[in-house]
């Protein structure tokens, strides 16, 4: 897999934007909807919006200097233990600089033009359970630092090596562990190894039928271990739930031993749940190894939809009151104006002449006839799924809904491009490098009464930071609401900015970073929603869980593993 | 320190035609957050707010009355409240005040910088502004000098006694003006009300707000200690996140004569102020044909309250309870308001604009009943110099000779001060036989008069004057020791003058700074030495504050000599008023402003907060019991340095 994926940068090797010789941005490739299409407004886009230019360009270097990577120092006694478990390891230093980092910004950075202080010194791929429970053990008996790596897409500092770690790192890499055990279909359970990766799982499923209906943003990448440890949320959560909905039974392999419980139930009494001493530990008590887990039957019907509103404050009252009455579709998603002219810049090439005129005439509709401000109107994208017959009966309430709100319908294609850039914004970011823009996304959830409000004060926040750090170009804020909640939302926000004329970029862009979470926690917004806190959001932890409630966490981290053998230093 | 630049605007006024200016085409910049919206729309929008519904039920539930009539009666105290800006009074209004101003004053100057700053966040954060209050003229001359330049006109928390004055006051409503109950701390409605009122119009950014941090006008000129309950209400917002930011404007509004100086002299001496009528501000058109010189106003530095609250605002309290439940503020909110009502004020006093009339007063106030000409001129010109290292803000024009400001001062307070035969006297003093209650009365009146011109000089003085005090006091070289009696003073004169709240020590080392700045003194790291020539400065400093400290030491004397228990603000007034008089008639003071009311009652408030009395409630009001352990003490800090301080005068 390592193969196919960039070492530098988000996802696929052959997928990525570039700017043709034409000067027109393309995105290569065969995988995605958008791959191999011409983008013809992107450039401008980016120019009007970053002020990035296309004569100010830095590129990465092309391959890793392997003389940079630090040495691979591991104990001989060690490897000896370890080559009679018949493992397989690697101390190749592409195999473990790769292991060495997850994808916040300045790790891509560091991969760009420099290099990490601290990387694992060898890589294990464990086949199964039991082989996990023998690196454990010989971890213990060796005093080793293990660190968990899933899909590797964490954006929270959590992969990185803590620089100051004299013990040997194991990168315990869960790849091999791919298989799903058993579904049983009378409980509609699925017994997995925590190692697969999303897209895997949900193909595999779908050839029996089923589904978990787990869908983040990240899915292609990200694996069910690597969930369970986060704390993960799905993008159809709506219908499935997230995952500490979807999980029935966890097995996880600790210093102490093995931990999970007697039986596979919907739900217990029996004190508190210990599977949530386990979500969101983040690598910092062991390795999840099996997972049993929620399938449903594969839905019949998949509708997209979208929803234009005159403005961004009328949009989140809809989806409230959508919340409210519980009938929110498998996802909706609002996206606030700057998002949705940038979601505009990535329309491709319209093919024929039909079709940019039927544009035009949208767009004078909504414009001219209707009254809404280009710039201030915002658009809801919706996934409904389900039966057929439920969908469209479901579709129209929602519609009714969003009509009392000044909501007008716009169309199923407008819906699917908007999923659609979830998957690749990612891949734009690696664009944005190259042109001396460098962004970053966050999210958190706040309660209803304040989405607006803190929506509108980060945004302000990080324009104003900006500002006053010197960044000559306005940056590019924006948010959308991507869950709702009976009591609450969840935002998720993108920023970027051109750092043209800044010396120390990395150091400004993280100042705004922290500013910015400092405004989410100032408007009664959460340290995070499913990204999790690694060692990106540890200053602000007592603050979001009090005192007693962190030496809670501490008191089962200092029974489970009193030696740290899980040593990642997050979360804690 | 640099400060911008004054424009006179009556000048144009004086050249173009004024109708043609009050029908001028009038387009504000507006705040780039606002959804237009008409007053009757924000009268809904607040008595729909699910604050003021809240309060409603609330109220409801305990008074087991229907919410309806309740909310009924809501909508009457918002009607009561409520602003009615309109375009038609505005202009009335800018009609009359350029005649009107045309004929008090010689000359209106503004910072035109300060303004454009003003422009520009008006644009960007909801705005409030915070003048300085020592007249009436205070709400009207801001209103008139935003539509001179085209910005919003602000929404002003006035008094309700304007009320009473039947058309001014809805033509006053009708040009921006929302009246507040002076004191409504029980009526839980009208908080709320009122509350939401005035951040429905901060969040919506509809108008600046303007009101006045030291709730009323000060009578004495000295800026007066600030209020904190609008003040609180205008941070909420900000505390909830309900807007980004919020800008606080000091603004400083500095009279060459203050229209009401008479009234409130007698105002201070215990004669009831007239209750404000239409027919009384009638009767008040005879000053219009006096001369009130110059009005200075300067729009300070707008200061953002995100920049003051970083680091200081512990969210937590606001993020658990909802938004719109009435919550007590936390302490350190507490403590926050109240730095930031302090530095505004302070703010306020660094851009008041100091004429060479406050010289003069100070200088003569301290060479009764007369002084030469000449002299007067060379002192007043001396004091000049210290001022300014002080930091005072003086427009003295560069090429305007002293002899020449001094005469024309002197010619603009007639009522106050004459020239006769080369000498400079205080009308009504010097008038030797017969001390008779009523003479004394008319003297006292001139010296409050006199001396609420030196008072803006104390302002700024403060803080080095009473560095000096503590010398004389003292007459110790040690700096701990002055120090402490420093501080002494300063705790005991906190509500008569401006401090940051427990700064005392940086307050101590910025007064020895500027004396030494100016050659007073010499610090080393353990004593403090006045220099030679520094001697006659130091007195002179020192007795700018004689009649505070001369005040509160009879005021001392007569709490040793009252017998009676407990007793109520009233009869400690006349108590005080009737021994003052004693003290005068036999000659055994000369301090006349001990009979100022102003310093009566800030006296009290610092013996109650000192502990030397004790105020407690009872069913018909407040009454106070006097520790006679601690007033012998404070006595004590007081007199004991008398005799010392007439010896050194002695020996000087």
């Amino acid at each position: 897999r390592q193969e196919i994926l960039k070492w530098n940068g988000w996802g696929y090797n052959d997928s990525k934007f570039i700017f043709n010789k034409k000067g027109q941005a393309e995105f290569t490739g065969k995988r995605y909807r958008l791959s191999g299409m011409v983008l013809p407004i992107l450039k401008e886009w980016m120019e009007k919006t970053l002020g990035a230019s296309l004569e100010h360009k830095i590129t990465s270097r092309t391959s890793l200097n392997i003389s940079d990577v630090p040495p691979s120092i591991v104990n001989e006694e060690f490897l000896q233990d370890l080559r009679a478990t018949k493992i397989s390891y690697s101390r190749e230093a592409e195999d473990r600089v790769f292991r060495a980092h997850g994808h916040c910004l300045h790790e891509i950075l560091v991969l760009r033009e420099g290099m990490f202080k601290r990387i694992p010194d060898i890589v294990v791929w464990p086949d199964c359970h039991d082989d996990v429970v023998k690196i454990v053990e010989l971890a213990s008996k060796h005093n080793l630092c293990i660190i968990p790596f899933g899909g590797g897409t964490s954006v929270s500092s959590a992969l990185e090596c803590p620089a100051d770690e004299r013990r040997t790192i194991v990168s315990l890499d869960t790849s091999q562990m791919n298989r799903i055990l058993w579904i049983d279909e009378r409980n509609l359970t699925a017994h997995i190894e925590a190692g697969i990766i999303g897209q895997d799982l949900e193909r595999q499923l779908g050839e029996s039928g089923y589904c978990t209906g787990h869908e983040p943003d990240s899915m292609e990448f990200s694996s069910l271990g690597g969930w369970v440890a986060t704390r993960a949320s799905g993008m159809k959560k709506n219908i499935y739930g997230n995952i500490e909905d979807l999980v029935v039974h966890i097995k996880m392999v600790t210093p102490r031993g093995v931990i999970e419980k007697g039986c596979q139930v919907p739900r217990m009494s029996t004190g508190p749940d210990i599977h949530h001493f386990i979500m969101g530990s983040e690598g910092t008590l062991g390795v999840v190894t099996e997972v049993t887990i929620k399938i449903r039957p594969t839905p019949e019907y998949q509708k997209y939809g979208s929803v234009v509103f005159p403005n961004f404050e009328r949009g989140v009252a809809c989806l409230r009151e959508i919340a409210k009455q519980r009938c929110a579709p498998a996802s909706i998603r609002l996206v606030d104006n700057a998002q949705f002219q940038f979601g505009h810049a990535l329309k491709p090439q319209v093919a024929s002449i039909f079709t940019s005129f039927l544009d035009g005439l949208k767009k004078f509709y909504i414009t001219k006839f209707k009254g809404f401000d280009p710039n201030e109107l915002c658009v809801a994208t919706l996934l409904f799924e389900g039966d057929r017959e439920k969908v469209l009966q479901h579709e129209k309430q929602v519609y009714d809904i969003a009509a009392k709100f000044g909501g007008l319908a716009a169309g199923e294609d407008n819906g699917q491009r908007g999923y659609m850039l979830t998957f690749v914004i990612a891949y734009l970011r690696d664009l944005g490098l190259d042109y001396y823009v460098i962004g970053e996304s966050f999210e958190t959830s706040v309660p209803w009464d304040r989405v607006i409000d803190l929506c509108r004060n980060v945004k302000e926040r990080i324009v104003r930071e900006c500002k006053e750090k010197g960044v000559q170009f306005a940056p590019f804020s924006t948010c959308r609401v991507t869950q709702t909640y009976d009591a609450g939302a969840c935002v998720y926000f993108y920023f970027a900015f051109n750092y043209r004329g800044i010396s120390d970029p990395i150091h400004v862009y993280e100042q705004i970073e922290t500013a910015a979470r400092e405004e989410i926690l100032a408007n009664g917004g959460s340290l995070s929603h499913h990204h999790g806190v690694g060692k990106l959001r540890k200053q602000w932890m007592k603050e979001s869980i009090s005192d007693v409630g962190l030496g809670m966490l501490k008191s089962v981290k200092a029974y489970v593993d009193p030696n740290n053998i899980f040593g990642n230093r997050n979360l804690l | 320190k640099k400060r911008d630049e004054f424009e006179d605007i009556l000048e144009e006024r004086r050249q173009s035609s004024d109708l043609r200016y009050a029908m001028k085409c009038y387009t504000p910049v507006i705040y780039k957050g606002l959804s237009a919206c008409k007053p009757s729309a924000i009268k809904n929008s607040v008595l729909q707010s699910e604050q003021v519904q809240y309060v409603i039920k609330q109220l409801s539930k305990e008074m087991g009355e229907s919410a309806d009539i309740i909310q009924e009666e809501a909508t009457e105290i918002l009607d009561e409240m409520g602003h009615n800006l309109h375009i038609g009074a505005i202009r009335f209004f800018a009609f009359s005040l350029s005649k009107i101003f045309k004929r008090l004053f010689q000359r209106v100057c503004v910072n035109e910088e300060g303004i454009q700053k003003l422009q520009q966040a008006i644009q960007e954060h909801p705005v409030v502004l915070l003048p300085s209050h020592r007249s009436y003229i205070d709400f009207l001359m801001l209103s008139y000098l935003l539509y001179t330049y085209d910005l919003a006109l602000p929404v002003i928390a006035a008094g309700m006694d304007f009320l009473g004055m039947k058309i001014v006051g809805e033509l006053l409503r009708r040009s921006g003006a929302f009246f507040m109950r002076r004191s409504f701390g029980g009526n839980r409605l009208y908080w709320a009300v009122f509350a939401e009122y005035v951040k429905t119009m901060l969040r919506n950014g509809y108008a600046p707000i303007e009101f006045f941090l030291e709730g009323t006008r000060s009578r004495t000129s000295k800026t007066l200690t600030p209020k904190f309950g609008l003040l609180s209400i205008v941070m909420e917002p900000f505390f909830k996140r309900e807007v980004f930011d919020t800008y606080l404007v000091p603004i400083s509004i500095s009279y060459e004569r203050i229209l009401e100086e008479s009234l409130y002299a007698y105002e201070l001496l215990g004669v009831p102020k007239p209750k404000e009528s239409t027919s009384g501000l009638l009767k008040a058109r005879k000053i219009l044909s006096d001369n009130f010189g110059s009005i200075h106003v300067y729009f300070g530095q707008p200061v953002s309250l995100r920049t003051l609250a970083s680091g200081r605002i512990n969210r937590c309290p606001y993020n658990l309870v909802p938004r719109h439940l009435p919550q007590r503020l936390s302490e350190d909110i507490q403590e926050f308001v109240t730095d930031v009502a302090y530095k505004m004020e302070l703010l306020q006093i660094e851009n008041m604009v100091l004429s060479p009339w406050v010289l003069i007063a100070s200088v003569l106030l301290q060479n009764l009943p007369a002084i030469d000409f000449d002299v007067l001129v060379e002192k007043t010109l001396w004091l000049k110099g210290i001022t300014q290292v002080f930091g005072g803000f003086f427009e003295w024009p560069d090429n305007l000779c002293a002899n020449k400001a001094v005469t024309s001062s002197l010619a603009l307070h007639t009522n106050i001060v004459s020239l006769v035969n080369g000498q400079v006297v205080l009308n009504d003093m010097g008038i030797e036989d017969g001390a008779t209650e009523e003479l004394i009365f008319k003297q006292a009146l001139s010296i409050l008069m006199c001396g609420a011109y030196r008072n803006q000089l104390l302002n700024v003085f403060v803080r080095p004057s009473l560095v000096a005090v503590a010398l004389q006091m003292t007459q110790s070289f040690r700096k701990e020791e002055i120090y402490n009696c420093f501080n002494f003073l300063r705790n005991m004169f906190s509500d008569e003058f401006i401090f940051f709240p427990g700064i005392a020590l940086k307050d101590f080392e910025e007064g020895c700074f500027l004396l030494t700045k100016c050659d007073v003194i010499q610090v080393t790291p353990q004593e403090i030495l006045v220099t030679e020539k520094g001697n006659s400065a130091a007195s002179f400093l020192a007795a700018m504050f004689r009649p505070f400290m001369e005040g509160y030491q009879i005021i001392c004397r007569y709490l040793s000599k009252e017998t009676k228990e407990t007793f109520t603000e009233k009869q400690f007034i006349l108590g005080i008023r009737n021994f003052a008089f004693q003290l005068l008639e036999t000659g055994s003071t000369q301090c006349y402003e001990v009979l100022s009311s102003d310093l009566q009652k800030n006296a009290l408030a610092a013996f109650v907060r000192l502990n030397v009395m004790k105020k407690m409630k009872i069913t018909s009001g407040l009454t106070y019991t006097v520790n006679k352990e601690a007033l012998s003490k404070t006595e004590e800090m007081f007199e004991s340095q008398i005799p010392k301080r007439k010896l050194v005068t002695a020996r000087l």
